[in-house]
């Protein structure tokens, strides 16, 4: 009784007129109706807002980061991050500025010591000409346009680490790292998940008992130890890219199990839907009953799971990465930006390396709400 | 009932013979073999010249010129009938004596971790459930969304960052310096209960968080069920109401997850046992696989694996006690 | 509007005046029964009829106070119990879990829900939830409370009882299931039977099983029952008394004879007419035509107009009918009879 069948969208339509606003509920699209429930998603349309600046950041990694992946500032090793600001004692300035600073080791100490020269400001200068980069070994687009940088001089925002190189620009390769891994490792984990469970869940019987033991077996076995067993059995002398790789393959091929489940238990309930078996009896193929009847039925959790699925990959990178078994130097990405800040010293020296965590979190939050808020949308006729 | 058992028991075993290939796999997976590496260790390190004809004989040694079956089948049974797992290249002793204590502290933890993460996951997630909407409700997700998305290590990191501040003394490491080597005793118990809540609170914060949020959704199902409303009008007080019905059904899902939650735990135990710089079976994994050390590393993945699916099979069992539906084959 | 004063030789059990709920949803308030007044007198069934969303419903569920926490009862809507010795519990007043609803509930008004299959606890045997019904308001033994579940399921048609007692809802066919709820709900001796469509999700044959054992318990118990159904047919078997339902307002009352066979109201006349019969058959069954306005867009004037063929434009859609009797026991809002 509590439940209305009212339009969620319908309020937003406020201005026509109720027949026609009815007529336009009514006969919208499926993706239609699924985008009206999600826009009220307050949490969902967050989440989408992250992952769109985070490709962003990942398409735009060069432009946008003021130095290379590998760039070295000798002047500046094991900084602080700088304070863009506006305004000090010698006055109010419209341009950003930071301070110029040097940093010196301490010869008894050996800690780095920044030295901040409050007199000396660098303005921030924006669509800076200064490093050349290559989109994709040149073959595409070179050019040296940089979205930021400052007069002379440089500027760290997130500081730099133990070889001087800057944070910032790190964090933004390591972006492109662990997302692309991320979704080539989904996309390997969704392949073969799509296929098993399809299978399972379509063909039924004794397939279907074979692959769910499977899958019962590969659950029993602890994911991240085989992850390192696996990880740690790579060749050390194999190159970065090759590592990279394989560490994605582990991820994916080990990662099926969920999606296969879900899309078996999905398909094996649809196949006793009436609309499903009145397509049998007016005798649809069995591919037309699947790509007409039954996909669209389903598209939407699929989604749902592959987003879902995100996180549990970024947070094995990392772990992997962190403790040395994943991504190697001079790959950057999250987990490898991390392996500087392994123990209780760098939080007192220089808690700055960090920083990269927030841009894990938000990662993970980011491809969470976002499925939540898909899941509560993607079955607009509930 | 009985046939439910015999279905998991024989299960299980097929699942630890499949668990059991597959890492003596990962243990064979590494370019060279173990002789070549004893060879070099042993007789380069002696100054002498390793010849082809020292290769064949240590390979003949430790039987490693046979085909992969008989050497999984040599392997399996050296450890099945005298728990010998072989020798660690790393550290020149037999697994055996290395592993010792450590992959029980292992288990102390994880169960710790897991005792913890349903001491406060059940009561939230019910608490939420009921209150939807409420503050606490807010609170509690927002809570659980970050535990879900911080990476355990980095807790960990500002957990021991905290200690070292606020509470002035480390929280790494399961003991006391003074109790570190000592023989088990009732005060060196007593000091490893002390040390274990920080590694217990870093592993457990997802898996509380992942059962917090599973526990309110299923409440939540279970609070809209018909036979609540029935219960409901059958006279029965409100608390009794929710406790008998909704939350016991709840419970389910959790239990069923026993199993996978020792898995998740005992996963995530090497990493944290880098920060944490813990002497469990752990930290040994992560430094014998970090040096190739396949032996040692193997052997720690079967303990851990076995255990997982001893695990699982338990809750089968108690899932199958607790569920009607299960016990008697109905799906 | 009270027809319980009409009848004053009857004992009156309960009084349902002008009884309002609504509903706090995302898109607004909405009213889901709007000021219906019924009674309902020892030993009798009144048969409330109407479609889904008519609000009978959620109607049995306010005398129950199972409705949701979004649900809001009016201040001046009244349910009135009025107990075996005479006492009189204004229900609206009382507190939702409180002491003395929990007495009432089960104990002197018993429900029964649509899906017996969902009835029941999965995980709890049938036996259990019996004997915690009787223990609830029984000053009996444990033993003794499982003898009565025992006798109880098989007064109620249940083969084997002393097995079933200790079998799951899941473990009985869906025409056992109801029979199990029926007992649980006899098990406590309530003096009012509340059957929310017992019979909609059973088979046909089921279903006659079903109302024939309550017409049989009924007498055998003394029980009065509100019998809640959108068949109209099924009412013909079991009701004294009908009342007709639509968006959330009694639109016809009276005797089971005389909404059978002289409805007056045109709601009542398209609902009889959409009836397949045995001495019609072969002739076209007439659907009545429209949908059901959706429950935000409450049309003003009587809430039939909408679909009504006999509607006078300029009064039923601005004006509200008024209670007109046609009989000492019939009573219909509609302005053909004002």
């Amino acid at each position: 009784m509590t439940a209305t069948t009212i339009p969620k969208g319908k309020r937003t339509a406020a201005t026509l007129p109720p027949d026609e606003e009815k007529l336009k509920y009514f006969t919208a699209r499926q993706w239609q109706l699924v985008w009206w429930r999600f826009r009220r998603n307050r949490l969902g349309l967050l989440g989408a807002g992250i992952l769109i600046i985070y490709i962003f950041v990942l398409i735009f990694a060069e432009f946008l980061a003021p130095y290379g992946g590998t760039t070295l500032d000798s002047e500046y090793v094991l900084g602080p991050p700088q304070v863009a600001r506006f305004w000090d004692e010698n006055g109010f300035s419209l341009r950003p500025f930071v301070y110029s600073v040097t940093t010196e080791r301490d010869p008894v100490t050996l800690a780095m010591i920044p030295t901040i020269d409050n007199s000396k400001r660098r303005y921030l200068q924006f669509f800076v000409r200064t490093k050349e980069y290559k989109y994709w070994n040149g073959n595409l687009i070179a050019s040296d346009l940089h979205f930021f940088g400052v007069d002379e001089g440089t500027i760290h925002l997130f500081g730099t680490d133990s070889l001087g190189r800057d944070i910032l620009s790190r964090t933004m390769y390591a972006t492109r790292t662990s997302l692309t891994l991320g979704v080539v490792g989904v996309l390997i984990a969704f392949v073969i998940g799509l296929v098993m469970g399809g299978m399972a869940g379509y063909l039924g019987g004794q397939v279907d008992f074979f692959i769910q033991r499977l899958i019962e077996l590969i659950r029993s076995v602890p994911d991240i130890p085989l992850f390192m067993g696996l990880a740690a059995a790579l060749p050390k002398e194999w190159p970065p890219e090759k590592v990279y790789l394989m560490i994605t393959l582990i991820l994916g091929f080990l990662g099926w199990t969920t999606l296969a489940r879900r899309i078996r238990g999905k398909l094996l309930s649809l196949r006793k839907e009436d609309y499903v078996i009145a397509a049998q009896l007016a005798g649809g193929s069995n591919a037309r009953i699947i790509a007409r009847h039954m996909l669209p039925a389903f598209t939407s959790y699929i989604i749902v799971d592959i987003v879902v699925y995100f996180p549990y990959m970024i947070l094995a990178e990392t772990a992997l990465s962190f403790v040395g078994l994943g991504l190697r130097p001079p790959v950057i990405s999250w987990g490898v930006l991390l392996q500087g800040a392994q123990n209780i010293q760098a939080i007192e020296l220089a808690p700055w390396l960090f920083i990269p965590v927030i841009f894990v979190v938000f990662a993970v939050l980011g491809f969470t709400f976002l499925g939540d808020g898909l899941r509560d949308a993607a079955d607009p006729y509930n | 009932m009985l046939r439910y058992f015999a279905q998991r028991f024989i299960f299980m075993i097929i699942t630890l013979l499949f668990v059991s290939v597959v890492i003596f796999i990962v243990i064979e997976l590494p370019p060279g073999d173990y002789a070549e590496r004893y060879a070099y260790r042993k007789l380069a390190s002696a100054g002498q010249d390793v010849t082809e004809q020292d290769m064949i004989n240590v390979r003949h040694e430790f039987g490693l010129d046979k085909p992969a079956p008989v050497r999984y089948f040599n392997w399996i049974t050296d450890i099945i009938l005298h728990g010998d797992f072989g020798e660690s290249f790393l550290f020149n002793v037999p697994v055996r004596n290395m592993i010792g204590d450590r992959i029980w502290l292992t288990m102390a933890l994880a169960s710790t971790a897991i005792l913890l993460t349903y001491a406060l996951a059940i009561p939230i997630g019910i608490f939420s459930a009921l209150y939807r909407h409420s503050f606490g409700d807010y609170l509690a997700t927002f809570i659980g969304y970050i535990g879900l998305s911080l990476p355990n290590f980095m807790l960990a990191l500002v957990l021991l960052y905290f200690s070292v501040t606020v509470l002035g003394s480390s929280a790494g490491g399961l003991f006391s310096e003074e109790f570190a080597e000592a023989a088990w005793s009732w005060p060196r118990v007593v000091d490893l209960l002390e040390h274990l809540w920080v590694p217990a609170v870093v592993l457990g914060t997802a898996n509380t968080a992942f059962h917090l949020q599973t526990m309110r959704a299923t409440m939540l199902d279970e609070l809209n069920q018909l036979y609540v409303d029935a219960a409901r009008a059958r006279g029965i007080p409100e608390w009794k109401v929710i406790f008998k019905y909704p939350v016991r059904i709840a419970l389910n899902p959790i239990v069923s997850y026993l199993g996978f939650d020792l898995g998740k735990l005992v996963a995530g135990a090497p990493v944290v046992a880098l920060v944490l710089s813990l002497p469990d079976a752990g930290q040994l994994l992560l430094q014998a696989l970090l040096q190739q050390d396949m032996f040692l590393g193997g052997a720690i993945l079967l303990m851990i694996s076995t255990m997982i699916v001893i695990g699982v099979f338990i809750s089968d069992l108690m899932l199958a006690a607790l569920d009607p539906r299960i016990r008697l084959g109905e799906t | 509007m009270d027809i319980g004063t009409e009848q004053i030789d009857w004992d009156t059990l309960l009084e349902v005046q002008d009884l309002k709920v609504s509903f706090k949803t995302d898109e607004g308030i909405i009213l889901a029964v709007n000021g219906i007044s019924f009674s309902v007198q020892r030993g009798q069934t009144l048969g409330i009829v109407g479609e889904s969303g008519s609000g009978k419903s959620v109607s049995t569920k306010a005398i129950m106070q199972l409705l949701p926490r979004t649900a809001v009862v009016d201040k001046n809507s009244s349910i009135t119990w009025h107990r075996e010795n005479g006492e009189t519990v204004e229900i609206t007043q009382l507190k939702k879990g409180g002491r003395e609803m929990r007495r009432i509930r089960g104990g002197e008004i018993g429900m029964i829900f649509q899906e017996p299959m969902s009835s029941f606890s999965p995980v709890h045997t049938i036996g259990n939830q019996i004997i915690e019904a009787v223990l609830a308001h029984r000053q009996v033994s444990k033993q003794e409370a499982r003898e009565i579940a025992i006798d109880m399921l098989d007064k109620v048609g249940i083969s084997n009882p002393s097995v079933r007692v200790d079998q799951y809802s899941f473990e009985l066919s869906g025409g056992m299931r109801q029979r199990a709820m029926i007992a649980v709900t006899l098990s406590m001796n309530p003096s009012l039977l509340i059957a929310d469509e017992p019979t909609t999700s059973l088979d046909v044959t089921i279903q006659a099983q079903i109302l024939e054992l309550m017409n049989q318990l009924r007498e055998e118990f003394n029980m009065a029952v509100i019998f809640i159904t959108h068949n109209l047919g099924v009412i013909a078997q079991v009701a004294d008394e009908v009342a007709v339902m639509y968006l959330g307002q009694i639109l016809e009352r009276g005797t089971a004879k005389e909404i059978i066979n002289q409805p007056q109201h045109p709601y009542t006349q398209s609902l009889l007419k959409a009836i397949p019969r045995l001495d019609h058959l072969g002739k076209r069954l007439t659907a009545i035509g429209g949908d059901i306005p959706s429950p935000l867009e409450r049309p003003g004037g009587c809430p039939f107009h909408t679909r009504c063929e006999q509607a006078i434009s300029g009064v039923c859609d601005t004006q509200i009918p008024t209670l007109t009797p046609i009989s000492n026991t019939h009573t219909v809002h509609c302005f053909l009879y004002e």
